[in-house]
């Protein structure tokens, strides 16, 4: 590591222009990308602070004063915001943790055994992720109404299981992060295999769950799609849904300070949740890394 | 890292548990006051005793479906003996309401509606829909079906009604001349203009020298040439205009399941061409955008809109310091034709246990006058009501802060009496849509006249499989 | 022989854990693709409150899609909306992911960097659309410096022609996910074993060499993974042009994408003609996959 290191010093010096201009290259570029990232944030708190009328005016790069107000006012209207919160945090969170834990599973069955079907399963999963959701909506409906799951959030979760798109990345993880001789190891331990599959394979797939955790909660927080057609109640809305609600008040009551407010409202949690997960993004998935 | 996760995702939950309690007892708070203002109406003006109404032999439960709190509030703050419970629940006398809101968006109301009225004949006598909501667009869907009532059915007599607006009873009537539904307000609308631009241009801003400048559509045409000329926009959208000429068709959207594009829809799209073409619409966007929103204030530049009463007053950001309706800027005039614009009709499901009620409840908000001329000053609604409007309209206490002090209720009844919709059919909705969203293409010269009619016929058949377009 | 019965033993756990996968697979996504491919031969939609059909019409519905002829238009512009997408979008990731991967550079701040890319994607593809929306129009804030800077005379509008329509939707998409393929890549690149570049430098290559002969290559498998999601992706998409242009696919349905004329279906609950397209975008979609696969396979034998 060292000799390692004493190498690219050689090489930095003797190249070190080009590294600078390179490294003024990169900074600059990234502040930009950082930029193109972050304005979209500052724009919505922006529109948030400003009332109706203001918004009617357009743009301007400056806040106002009405954040309060117009939280004020979305609190106590008739959305079930808080409720609406809590319904797609239930849903995200138990979305994410079904969508990884039976995706590593599912990888670790056609990584870690030896079957007739291993190969063709493998084919099938990757078949599938091929076909859109949307495709299959029509029919979708019209069993979650035959099963008498319309207005329930089952639908909207236990599908997480089979995630193709989540299975194929653990697959690919686990080829490079979990060698088979572990599990012999464990065998010979005695340990049981759904044991060595909980204790041994799921720690050391942290950090693609975590990425993969990311993921589909953001997915299923910000999806509006089947959530509408399948619920229908207001005490079981997810927040997307109140979204579109509140977009189509009537004229007394339409207004879009709200609607900012309770975008910025939508976004807090999710936030959250990534700046806790994004460590493993940002330092902890290097470590493993990812081979074909 | 899992332990940490979980105590943020319950400290979460809890915080937002106890922020639900508190936006409770704050939501409940303020909602006593109307209460007791409708209590106070109730003592005094002489209104049908909310306790026999109920009194009969009727169902406990009372389900309104709707897409907004706006008939709630009209409820709340003027059926004398409603009590609110919470945001969707209230009581009158010892029946409960309920209010299943769906927004409008994507449909989803009238999604929600059909599902449910088609459920109705199993549903159990307390889940079954007893009130619903329709606006004009649409309102020919269901009042043709059997799942809305007669309005006679439910003892209301013609004479009862004598006093509304015809207009608004032809909307509700079905193709067997059967009225089944009703509203308390009318939503006859007339041209608003900017009187900083009508001085500049036409040398005067009384109603009645600008009404000569666009008493008709060729008129029309020749101000926004003149508007033009001074810098101004004639209208703020190509599809301002669109429901004056919408409102005045001879012939219905489909007839004989197939679709027929009238004669007077042509002409909006001959003369909006001929205006995008020239500069003289600030732009083809739609009502409600931005584009439409900046003709609010002095800088947008735009002369005139076509509005009723409720967009007057709520919707061109009079709230907003430094717009022309802050500043009392607007004038208003009759303008080319007859036209109106909104509108939410009250229909009892077929199948309700509340017949008596639902009567009760018509016949205070659509028919009571001194229950209108209230909605009239506290809500700022037209209302439904001839002698009621005639009165407000001789009163200096009624005119509009927004258009400089002017009265125009007198001018909105006429245009009530003059509004026609004969013409009206259950396809008007997705026409009316899809056929602005199709020429848009046209007058951005995306397309010829000839391809931005078959985009609208596509659109129409993909929307509504059941017609032809050729 | 007593050890290969013993693995038989372990292998049949490798069916025991495929079960979860397999039973929720087929109740929650093969019985509705057989239900969808089954009403494509059914005349079934509402009129207003009455329900038509389901009456058997064959392959009808078929006929009515390919006569009308509009499917391949929208399957063009959802392709050409994606690929504009994600050319930037893998290219901006492949160099980001090779800075940050770049010893020689050490970027400071990285831990900021690679937080912020993926922040876009936190919001609601409606809401991106609302802002873009409202900065696009034409009294929008960059008209109004388009205008002030002297670039354009009067304010260009951009929702009215079909490229920068087009443009708006591929970069909002780019933008929303170059974060994702970032991270996908970088941990591609922190995969490869570092003495390969030691070698490489050793004998002299410079550090586009280096990218080109080492990192790309090895870089193959994890690359084809995020052009298959992204391409599932792509076919999928629907939020962004659907609500920045109001659900029309304007101008003149140019940037119509195939779930946007699948919803436009839903409409009326045509589970017929619904279905029908279903399948047609099964068949796109399979014939996807086999090119796809192809690629694939070509890579696994390299």
């Amino acid at each position: 590591m060292a000799n390692n290191q004493n190498n690219y010093a050689m090489r930095t010096e003797s190249n070190g222009t080009s590294v600078h201009a390179r490294r003024i290259l990169a900074y600059t570029v990234l502040v930009l990308v950082s930029f193109l990232c972050l304005f979209w944030f500052y724009l919505l708190f922006i529109n948030s602070t400003r009332s109706n009328a203001e918004l009617t005016r357009g743009f301007t790069p400056f806040p106002s004063n009405y954040l309060i107000t117009n939280w004020t006012n979305l609190k106590n209207g008739t959305l079930p915001i808080f409720s609406g919160m809590v319904n797609s945090l239930i849903v995200a969170a138990a979305t994410a943790a079904l969508a990884t834990y039976f995706s590593t599973m599912t990888a670790y069955a056609i990584h870690a055994y030896d079957f007739k079907l291993k190969k063709f399963m493998f084919t099938f999963i990757l078949m599938v992720m091929m076909i859109p959701t949307q495709v299959t909506a029509l029919g979708f409906i019209q069993l979650i109404g035959k099963m008498k799951l319309d207005d329930n959030f089952i639908p909207l979760i236990v599908p997480a299981i089979a995630s193709p798109a989540v299975f194929f990345y653990m697959k690919q993880y686990m080829d490079s992060v979990l060698p088979l001789s572990l599990v012999e190891a464990a065998r010979i331990d005695g340990s049981g295999e759904f044991r060595t599959f909980n204790s041994i394979v799921v720690p050391l797939m942290k950090p693609a769950i975590a990425v993969q955790a990311i993921f589909s909660f953001v997915t299923s927080w910000n999806n509006y799609f089947t959530p509408a057609l399948v619920l229908h109640t207001d005490s079981k809305k997810t927040l997307p849904i109140l979204i579109a609600q509140l977009r189509s008040a009537d004229w007394l009551k339409f207004d879009m300070g709200q609607v900012y407010v309770m975008i910025a409202f939508s976004i807090f949690p999710v936030i959250i949740v990534y700046l806790i997960l994004s460590r493993y993004i940002v330092g902890g998935l290097t470590l493993g890394g990812v081979k074909g | 890292m899992k332990k940490k996760f979980l105590s943020v995702v319950l400290c979460a939950t809890m915080v937002a548990g106890m922020l639900t309690a508190c936006g409770n007892t704050a939501a409940t708070a303020p909602a006593e006051t109307p209460a007791e203002t409708a209590d106070a109406t109730d003592a005094t003006a002489e209104t049908p005793a909310a306790d026999t109404a109920v009194a009969a032999d009727e169902g406990k439960v009372l389900n309104i479906y709707c897409w907004n709190d706006e008939f709630q509030r009209r409820v709340k703050d003027h059926y004398p003996g409603y009590t609110e419970v919470d945001a969707t629940t209230g009581t009158i006398g010892d029946v409960t309401v309920k209010w299943n809101i769906t927004p409008n968006q994507d449909n989803a109301y009238q999604n929600n509606l059909d599902e449910n009225l088609l459920k109705q004949a199993d549903a159990a006598a307390d889940d079954k829909i007893d009130i619903f909501l329709v606006e004009a667009d649409y309102a020919l869907k269901y009042v043709d079906e059997d799942v809305t009532l007669p309005v006679a059915d439910l003892g209301i007599t013609d004479a009862d009604i004598a006093d509304q607006y015809k207009y608004t009873q032809d909307v509700m009537t079905d193709s067997n001349g059967v009225l089944k539904g009703l509203s308390w307000q009318g939503c006859p609308g007339v041209l608003i203009y900017n009187r900083e631009a009508a001085k500049e241009v036409l040398g005067s801003d009384d109603p009645a020298e600008v009404q000569k400048a666009v008493a008709d559509w060729d008129a029309f045409s020749k101000t926004a040439a003149e508007m033009k000329k001074a810098g101004y926009s004639m209208t703020a959208t190509t599809n301002d205009a669109y429901r004056v000429f919408s409102n005045n068709v001879s012939g219905k959207w489909v007839q004989d399941g197939k679709v027929v594009i009238d004669e007077n829809i042509m002409k909006w799209v001959e003369m909006s061409k001929d205006m995008a073409d020239k500069g003289e619409v600030a732009s083809t966007s739609d009502l409600w955008s931005e584009d439409w929103n900046k003709g609010f204030y002095p800088d947008g530049k735009v002369f005139c809109y076509f509005g009723p009463a409720w967009m007057i007053n709520f919707s061109m950001a009079a709230d907003k310091e430094g717009s022309i309706a802050n500043a009392g800027g607007w004038g208003a005039t009759e303008g080319p034709q007859g036209f109106f614009w909104g509108g939410t009709w009250i229909c009892a499901a077929q199948g309700t246990d509340n017949a008596v009620l639902i009567a009760d409840i018509m016949k205070a908000l659509t028919t009571n006058k001194d229950i209108m001329l209230d909605i009239v000053t506290a809500d700022s609604d037209f209302v439904n009501n001839k002698p009621a409007m005639e009165e407000a309209a001789g009163k200096d206490e009624f005119a509009f802060d927004v258009l400089g002090g002017q009265n125009p209720l007198a001018m909105f009844a006429k245009g009530a009496e003059n509004c026609d919709l004969s013409n009206q059919c259950a396809y008007d909705q997705g026409c009316n849509e899809e056929f602005q969203k199709a020429m848009k293409n046209y007058f951005d010269g995306n397309a010829t006249l000839d391809e931005a009619l078959a985009a609208f016929k596509k659109a129409i058949v993909e929307k509504y499989p059941d017609v032809t377009a050729e | 022989m007593k050890k290969t019965s013993k693995v038989v033993k372990y292998n049949k756990w490798g069916y025991i854990f495929l079960i979860p996968f397999i039973v929720i697979y087929l109740v929650f996504q093969m019985i509705p693709l057989v239900t969808t491919i089954y009403n494509s031969f059914f005349e079934n939609y509402r009129s207003g409150l009455k329900i038509i059909g389901p009456n058997f019409v064959g392959i009808q519905n078929f006929i009515t899609i390919i006569t009308n002829g509009d499917l391949p238009t929208y399957f063009k512009n959802t392709m050409i909306m994606w690929v504009m997408g994600f050319v930037p979008q893998i290219v901006i990731s492949l160099i980001l992911g090779a800075w940050f991967t770049d010893p020689s550079l050490r970027l400071k701040g990285q831990a900021f960097f690679k937080t912020v890319m993926y922040l876009p994607n936190l919001i609601m593809a409606s809401a991106f659309a609302m802002l873009f929306f409202t900065l696009f129009s034409l009294s929008g804030p960059i008209n109004s410096i388009l205008l002030q800077i002297g670039v354009i005379k009067e304010a260009y509008q951009f929702m009215a022609h079909v490229w920068s329509v087009r443009w708006l939707v591929a970069f909002m998409n780019c933008i929303m996910w170059f974060g994702n393929t970032t991270i996908l890549l970088m941990a591609g690149m922190m995969g490869i074993d570092p003495s390969l570049f030691e070698a490489a430098q050793v004998d002299g290559a410079t550090a586009t060499q280096i990218f080109y002969k080492i990192t790309l290559p090895l870089l193959k498998p994890i690359l084809i993974y995020v052009m298959i999601t992204s391409l599932i992706g792509g076919l999928q998409m629907f939020d962004v042009p659907q609500i920045l242009t109001n659900g029309t696919g304007d101008p003149m349905r140019s940037s119509m994408t195939l779930i946007m004329y699948l919803n436009k279906h839903l409409f009326s609950k045509n589970y017929g003609l619904g279905g029908a397209l279903s399948v047609f975008m099964f068949i796109i979609t399979g014939i996807l996959s086999l090119i796809v696969f192809k690629f694939t396979n070509s890579g696994e034998k390299n």
